[in-house]
């Protein structure tokens, strides 16, 4: 059997060239991103065979595969399925910065949609975070239509 | 109809957190070497080779052409798979499609990862939509966190009954699995006490991050029943693909993805009451959490089952259906190889090569994958070319 090689001088290199993208957000999550951004409304798509509604709107259905082309509104308010305090920092490829922590991750279902989002909740105690919950988006007071940053968080309605 | 596929080599590096003696291609050519020995083969027996890890972890995206000095793969076909998470899964039923296909005779699977060689929690966010969900979803860790806060409102479950999962696997890698990158044991209490990385999910619940490498090698059965005293017959493959919109999966308590895996692997290789039929499990566990939570969907138990399933000590050595005998993915994580690992260590097991951790007896044995957007591979391997 290949033996396992040590060798106290071996040698590791760096390598940190940046390596921006840029991504076209293209017609369904531009009209969704306009929409938070001009209007602080939550736009979804609707599936015109099953009616299932999808936030954020995208193309297709999952299950029909027939494009969606019924924009609609839903509410702002949903109920909190899941949700994690996140203590770790690693870089936010967003950003290229660290993650400031913590941060409470939430996987929410707005009322009106059949699909869930995640975004962030502004309580990082995890005893005081039930799921069940019910939250609210509350808008960014500067809205650039910049990622899912229109909507600055997620508060919690009910203790 | 497809051609019977044999298992009949596997090998594997000695895994650990950081292999700075080795260049990717030199840490290839030790899991391949050890492979080929393992079968009696040579380089030249190999028809055809797939290979594959996580691309944006080593920032090289040819791995094919790239990784030839240690595939042996020079003037051969090369099959590039790279699949998230379930990347050695994928890159195992790859191999199985080359010679259930009748194209190939032997194909060399490998999968490979030197993990300490980038961020590779930024890395893995990456596979998140860069518009709606790349910036909450916190790596790996965080969807699989938030899902066990689904999972435990739903049924009950508790972070004592993950941290079960976590002294389990641990233990096993510490006894019987030298290769094993963690090979410490700990206590409940000790796991308990472990930090918050991602709440309920605590230090000493999640996978590590590891350098290393797998190669397991397939033959059509003319072949297989040449090379090994004892081929183990690969009967199910099943896989499931999921939405990008990792929300909709982490919304639910459980894992439809690996439910429909598993039931199409189940049905290939005729299995019909896994819990009976399954004499060992390899499964694809990178929490403790999810140790819990994913039971119900391999058939396990019933829903919600999880908590008392675990409890029941059938799944630590010596119980009815011993899980991760190798210490599974919270003991080695060199993800590229993660998935490829439990295919390699299954077939072990019922080849009866598995040495210190060897399930006695073992005939039947199931293998998971899972990717970080919740999609999931289930393999169904056997001592047996059918089940009866």
């Amino acid at each position: 059997m290949e033996k396992d090689r040590k060798d106290a001088g071996a040698i590791s290199i760096t390598a940190m060239a940046d390596m921006p993208y840029y991504y076209h957000v293209g017609f369904y999550y531009s009209r969704f991103l306009r929409e938070l951004r001009d209007s602080k409304r939550i736009v979804g798509v609707k599936c015109p065979e099953c009616e299932k509604v999808y936030v954020p709107p995208r193309i297709v259905c999952r299950d029909c595969f027939v494009t969606m082309e019924e924009f609609l509104p839903v509410s702002s308010e949903g109920t909190l399925l899941a949700y994690t305090v996140t203590n770790f920092s690693y870089t936010d490829t967003t950003k290229g910065e660290p993650k400031k922590i913590p941060y409470t991750a939430a996987y929410i279902k707005l009322d009106g949609s059949d699909s869930n989002i995640v975004h962030c909740l502004d309580e990082t105690d995890e005893t005081r975070i039930k799921a069940g919950m019910r939250v609210r988006a509350v808008f960014s007071g500067d809205r650039t239509g910049d990622y899912f940053h229109d909507i600055d968080h997620f508060e919690i309605i009910e203790h | 109809m497809r051609n019977r596929v044999g298992i009949v080599g596997f090998g594997q590096t000695h895994h650990r957190s950081k292999n700075t003696d080795c260049k990717g291609q030199e840490l290839i050519s030790i899991a391949v070497k050890r492979a080929l020995e393992s079968a009696g083969l040579t380089i030249s027996d190999i028809d055809a080779v797939v290979i594959g890890n996580m691309d944006h972890f080593e920032s090289i995206n040819y791995v094919d052409m790239w990784s030839i000095d240690g595939s042996g793969g020079f003037m051969k076909p090369i099959m590039k798979v790279t699949t998230g998470g379930t990347t050695g899964s994928a890159i195992g039923h790859a191999g199985f499609y080359h010679i259930a296909s009748g194209l190939f005779d032997t194909v060399l699977a490998i999968g490979w990862e030197q993990n300490s060689e980038s961020d590779t929690t930024a890395a893995i966010s990456t596979c998140f939509d860069p518009i709606t969900e790349r910036e909450f979803c916190g790596g790996a860790i965080g969807p699989l966190a938030a899902q066990y806060t689904a999972y435990m409102s739903k049924y009950g479950a508790t972070e004592e009954d993950a941290a079960i999962v976590s002294v389990r696997d641990h233990k096993n890698a510490a006894m019987y699995n030298p290769y094993a990158h963690l090979r410490q044991t700990m206590t409940v209490d000790q796991v308990m006490k472990s930090q918050y990385i991602s709440y309920p999910i605590k230090l000493l619940d999640i996978c590590p991050r590891t350098d290393g490498a797998a190669a397991v090698i397939f033959a059509t059965e003319e072949r297989a029943r040449k090379i090994a005293e004892r081929p183990a017959w690969v009967l199910g493959v099943g896989d499931c693909h999921i939405l990008v919109h990792v929300a909709d999966g982490i919304g639910l308590a459980n894992l439809p993805s690996l439910e429909r895996a598993a039931h199409e692997a189940y049905e290939m290789a005729g299995v019909t009451d896994p819990f009976e039929q399954l004499d060992v499990a390899e499964l694809y566990i990178p929490a403790s959490t999810a140790g819990v939570t994913w039971m119900e969907a391999l058939g396990l138990c019933e829903e919600g089952g999880g908590p008392r399933l675990i409890r029941s000590g059938v799944t630590e050595m010596g119980g009815e259906l011993p899980i991760n005998p190798s210490g599974g993915v919270l003991a080695t994580n060199p993800i590229g190889a993660t998935g490829l690992l439990r295919i390699g260590e299954a077939a072990l097991q019922v080849m009866g090569r598995a040495e210190d951790k060897q399930v006695e007896g073992a005939e039947v044995a199931v293998a998971t994958g899972f990717g970080g957007c919740f999609w999931s591979d289930v393999t169904v391997i056997s001592s047996r070319p059918q089940l009866d």
